[in-house]
């Protein structure tokens, strides 16, 4: 009689870890509820609509830096430069809010399509390695930075434009917050172009098999190009997010948003080797690392612990992503 | 192009072709005779004082370089090299303290035992989890940076004069600094005796080739291991270097070094795909690294234009590496991606 039933059972096992292969987005929201359940566990009472909103309001930067990325690794790249132009574009922004916001904005999102060119053109036009063309920029940014940051000061306090606090930190009806609308319109240009327009398909397909590719006849180094002011842009975008939402600036904003902006998009189950993947998951992904440290703060452990149990449970969570899915990386 | 590295010996000496296969190692000797002289013109009496400050303060760079010279020509990569170098200058500063050479010299066997099992700790993870070393090692370097503040939550410690003085003395003549005799006995007695063994070949084919060295009969797991110990170990060399520069342990001194290693790999003409270059070059970068900064400051740059000038210099060295060969041809398509480990 039991042996059916083992049968029944490890029938019903192996269908599941099926379903869970072919939806691997299900165990990300899995994992993402029961970060949600701990907090719960943790400090009853604290999940609530105001606790879903700060979250969120909390996860956008990382969540729009991770588009860019997802962007970039899509074509078997990474961009390494994405926190010091978080920081770049934040600190100008603040800096420059004395000339007026239009200006400050404008100058920060410049810095962002700026970087982003550069590191195109070293990627897709001078065939550098994205990991030490981007390191390589990244120490250009925060070194030039600090430079700025010196002989800016007498021209003015720096301050967080108005606007730009109001898009990080504000809030509609006083519970839904603005960010989250900027961050809903970039996914769903996100995911929608990856899917239904021609450049989103050569982004996959360029980072599958770029020798195909150009045999094509796929002017494969426009799509890096383009990827990467794309990444350089959202970066910006990010920062301006960033630091509206803490409203100051400093010269290591972003710095923090290094392993997770890679983190949220392999969690999220896109390869860095390329060509497979999807926004979808990285957005679970940013999600999932911004409520694993709201348990962190909420355990009020010490910052180094803190330090060690993140890094380790993101090497946890792609290995998991890993093995249910049987994709190597 | 995989083949090369191991049928090197069977190959009739060629010296177009030795140069040819070189030359981005002759054009780092190069800029190193090129940077030397320009800072002996610059320098009004440069002495025994400028080599010495020179070695010193490349040291650390330079065994970083090393360690992430092993690991990529093992066709890996390792984000946690100047986090592990802070977990080893950490703890050597803590338990070195006001202690005497001979404890020093045990805290550093330990320290090193220690870096090369984190090392190889970083390559098992990567290995069993099958997650990309560069997610792995990035998250590592968080895991190793965390265990660092633990160990010294601020710059202190230290460690006895006669340790610090393997790097700051000199030996014989004022002329040559003892930490140059350290790094070349250190890495000579490990890299020498790997090269030349068969784990050598086996880190050198799989870094070229994984699938071509598994149907040659290479164990890729266990190479793969040995190559981010090997890191591990250099990167612990790392720490212990730190701390004779510098006098003291520090928890966050560390983590430039990762960005800095991986260039002085690059511009040391080691490919980032893996399995091409040697360990000879990276020294050589990171000295050319370490004088460029100050070189420029010396003749009148802004000293904050350190980090922007070292960046600049990585993306010109490696964009003009990547110009040559596509102004030469444009028959093969070069992969633009990243590492293939």
């Amino acid at each position: 009689m039991s042996a059916p039933a083992t049968g029944l059972r490890q029938g019903r096992w192996v269908a599941f870890q099926g379903m869970l292969r072919d939806r691997p987005s299900l165990v990300l929201v899995g994992v993402l509820l029961l970060l949600v359940l701990a907090i719960g566990v943790i400090r009853p009472g604290t999940i609530g609509p105001s606790w879903v909103a700060n979250t969120i309001l909390f996860a956008a930067p990382l969540g729009i830096v991770a588009a860019g990325q997802t962007l970039v690794m899509l074509t078997a790249g990474i961009d390494l430069s994405v926190a010091a132009t978080m920081t770049a574009a934040a600190y100008v922004a603040a800096s420059q809010s004395y000339f007026g916001s239009a200006r400050a904005v404008l100058l920060a999102l410049a810095v962002g399509l700026v970087v982003g060119l550069v590191n195109g053109l070293g990627v897709a036009v001078f065939r550098v390695q994205p990991l030490i063309m981007t390191l390589g920029t990244g120490l250009v940014i925060s070194g030039g930075l600090l430079v700025y940051s010196l002989n800016v000061s007498h021209q003015g306090p720096p301050a967080v434009p108005d606007i730009v606090r109001y898009v990080g930190a504000g809030k509609l009806l006083g519970i839904v917050p603005v960010s989250a609308f900027l961050w809903a319109a970039i996914a769903t240009i996100v995911i929608v172009g990856l899917r239904q327009t021609g450049y989103g398909r050569l982004i996959f397909a360029v980072g599958d098999n770029p020798i195909a590719c150009r045999l094509a006849g796929v002017r494969a180094w426009l799509v890096l190009l383009v990827t990467y002011v794309i990444c350089g842009f959202l970066s910006g975008v990010a920062g301006l997010v960033l630091v509206g939402a803490i409203n100051a600036a400093d010269l290591s904003l972003g710095d923090v948003y290094l392993l997770p902006s890679v983190a949220a998009v392999v969690i999220g189950g896109t390869s860095i080797y390329g060509g497979n993947g999807g926004y979808a998951g990285s957005l679970l992904g940013a999600l999932i690392l911004t409520v694993l440290s709201s348990v962190f703060t909420l355990l009020d452990a010490p910052d180094p612990l803190k330090q060690i149990l993140y890094g380790a449970i993101v090497v946890l969570l792609a290995a998991l992503y890993v093995r249910t899915t049987g994709d190597d990386g | 192009m995989s083949a090369q590295a191991i049928a090197r010996p069977r190959v009739a000496p060629n010296v177009a072709r030795l140069l040819r296969r070189n030359a981005w190692t002759l054009g780092t000797y190069g800029l190193f005779v090129a940077v030397m002289i320009f800072t002996v013109a610059i320098h009004p009496n440069y002495g025994p004082f400028e080599v010495q400050s020179l070695v010193v303060g490349a040291l650390p760079l330079a065994f970083a370089a090393v360690a992430e010279a092993c690991v990529v020509l093992g066709g890996g990569i390792d984000l946690s090299i100047g986090a592990m170098m802070a977990v080893a200058n950490v703890v050597a500063a803590r338990y070195m303290n006001h202690h005497d050479f001979q404890t020093a010299i045990l805290v550093s066997v330990l320290v090193l035992v220690g870096g090369t099992l984190a090392g190889a700790l970083n390559g098992v993870i990567a290995l069993r989890t099958r997650v990309p070393d560069i997610v792995v090692t990035l998250a590592m370097s968080f895991v190793w940076g965390g265990v660092a503040l633990l160990i010294l939550p601020q710059p202190g410690g230290g460690a006895p004069d006669g340790f610090l003085a393997l790097a700051s003395g000199n030996v014989l003549t004022p002329w040559i600094p003892a930490g140059i005799v350290l790094l070349i006995v250190v890495v000579g007695a490990i890299w020498i005796p790997v090269k030349l063994s068969r784990i050598g070949l086996a880190l050198y084919a799989v870094g070229s080739d994984r699938t071509a060295a598994f149907r040659r009969g290479v164990r890729i797991g266990p190479t793969r291991v040995f190559s981010y110990a090997l890191g591990g170990f250099f990167a612990a060399c790392g720490g212990l270097a730190l701390l004779m520069s510098t006098g003291i342990g520090s928890p966050l001194a560390g983590t430039i070094y990762t960005l800095s290693a991986i260039s002085a790999i690059v511009l040391g003409g080691v490919s980032l795909a893996g399995g091409r270059g040697g360990v000879m070059g990276p020294i050589i970068a990171a000295l050319v690294l370490t004088m460029v900064p100050a070189d420029l400051i010396l003749s009148g740059t802004d000293p904050n234009f350190g980090q922007v000038i070292q960046g600049t210099l990585i993306v010109l060295v490696v964009m003009a590496g990547g110009l040559a060969p596509l102004l030469r041809s444009r028959r093969r398509a070069i992969v633009p991606g990243a590492s293939s480990g």
